[in-house]
């Protein structure tokens, strides 16, 4: 759960409650990205955001993002543990 | 496993490993990386292995699985045995043991309770099933509790009645703020949590170097940027200087995330105190469901005992978590208590401190057996 897992936004699906369909290493889910929807900003398609627990914490770069999943992917179990509940969730 | 793949990691890393020897000299440091993430990487990475003797690395608290105290356990789990409850957490919630058991026993004894990736998985859960009473465990640092927040106010928009969180959110600084004034540790510097950092941002650590004269580093999770975090504080300590510095610039914003420091705040208050697993009561350090969403604050709804229940004899995971044992200078470590049947909390989430030094790394494993031996 104090993994943070980066996603590339796809399309919004729900842009009042801030539902946006992301890629998540390798599956597509629902994330909530109403936390980084702020003064008229909002992230967009192609960006990349690191989710924590379903929710977008803090915009990234592409970079950025290869290499955290580099990282994670070199830290076996717990990261496997932690897909396997993402693969599991369906936000709404 | 060393570092994943790159020699060139390998080399930077020893570059940076004899820059910190150097600039250490022949001083005794000691630094406190007080995320879990920051331990697990540790021991996953040997990063001990590219550092000095006179370094030495001490957890800290900031494992929220770890500090959750058996009482709240042992709460959740009566709530949970209520009729027509469901009970949702986080994985890592499930094998934390409280004075009579952790929700895999519970569950197994016929409990409803449910491993969910988001709080807002749990919202969906109160949805398909009206006809019962959805709890969300929330557990975690200021990482997580944005996430509790914008799910409570989702659930007050819906009016979903059926959904309600059982709030164990903890906050770092009051934490930090105890270790600084535990006269049994003195510390030289701190690695300042990495993702807690994303929400708070680096203001709120600003008291450490005013205040206590020492450098914080906020750092991110790569063996590198904990090599690099290391460097800085000694570069600070070195030249005399403490401050705040931002390591991890490239996800850590300043000042944190405005927005959802605002749902935090909409949506929970500080509580007077709160009990830390191993660091007894400390007050202003976790959260309370604020009085607008009672609708949806399981301690309002439901008759929680707020029991106390004290650690076992055996468990040291207080003087771990405070830094003043290695893990496995505990007693049960690696015999009675191991990540199947842990007896502390540290051995339960792999970012806790004595679960990471049992499962990976051949370094520590050597330097276990010697000590159990
Ligand atoms: S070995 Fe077990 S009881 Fe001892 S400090 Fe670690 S988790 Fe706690």
């Amino acid at each position: 759960m104090c993994l943070g897992i980066p996603g590339q936004i796809i399309e919004y699906v729900d842009r009042e409650h801030g539902i946006a369909k992301a890629q998540v290493s390798g599956v597509r889910r629902n994330v909530n990205v109403q936390l980084l929807q702020q003064d008229g900003d909002e992230p967009q398609a192609e960006d990349w955001v690191l989710i924590h627990v379903g929710f977008a914490m803090s915009k990234i770069d592409e970079e950025e993002a290869q290499e955290t999943y580099r990282f994670l992917e070199g830290l076996g179990q717990m990261y496997d543990d932690e897909l396997k509940d993402l693969v599991d969730s369906d936000i709404e | 496993m060393k570092f994943v793949d790159e020699y060139r990691d390998r080399d930077i890393a020893q570059r940076l490993g004899k820059q910190i020897a150097e600039l250490a000299g022949d001083d005794q440091y000691k630094f406190m990386e007080v995320c879990g993430g920051h331990t697990a990487t540790i021991y996953r990475h040997g990063v001990e292995d590219y550092l000095p003797d006179n370094i030495d690395l001490i957890h800290g608290p900031g494992c929220p699985v770890c500090v959750i105290p058996m009482g709240r356990v042992d709460d959740a789990i009566t709530l949970a045995e209520q009729d027509d409850v469901i009970m949702t957490s986080f994985g890592d919630m499930m094998r934390v043991p409280g004075g009579k058991g952790s929700f895999f026993d519970s569950k197994a004894n016929g409990a409803d309770i449910r491993m969910v990736y988001s709080p807002l998985d749990s919202l969906k859960i109160a949805r398909n099933n009206p006809d019962k009473r959805v709890i969300f465990m929330a557990i975690g640092f200021e990482t997580t509790a944005p996430s509790t927040a914008a799910t409570l106010m989702r659930a007050s928009q819906e009016g979903l009645d059926n959904f309600s969180v059982f709030c164990n959110h903890v906050t770092i600084i009051p934490a930090l703020k105890a270790i600084l004034d535990s006269p049994d540790l003195r510390l030289d510097g701190f690695l300042g949590p990495g993702h807690v950092s994303t929400v708070i941002g680096c203001r709120p650590y600003e008291f450490v170097a005013r205040d206590y004269g020492k450098p914080i580093v906020t750092s991110g999770f790569e063996p590198l940027d904990i090599l690099q975090g290391i460097y800085q504080t000694l570069v600070q300590l070195r030249e005399g200087r403490a401050e705040v510095e931002n390591q991890y610039s490239r996800v850590v914003p300043w000042d944190g995330n405005p927005k959802a420091l605002e749902v935090m705040s909409h949506t929970m208050e500080l509580r007077p105190y709160f009990e830390w697993r191993g660091l007894g009561f400390i007050s202003h350090s976790a959260m309370q469901v604020r009085e607008g969403f009672a609708a949806h604050d399981a301690e309002r709804i439901f008759d929680v005992p707020g029991v106390r229940v004290a650690d076992p004899d055996a468990c040291q995971c207080g003087e771990v978590l405070k830094g003043v044992l290695k893990p496995w200078e505990c007693k049960v470590f690696g015999t009675a208590c191991t990540p199947e049947t842990p007896i502390g909390t540290c051995m339960v989430s792999s970012e806790g401190a004595c679960a990471a030094y049992y499962n990976f790394g051949r370094f520590d494993r050597d330097r276990v057996q010697e000590a159990v031996s």
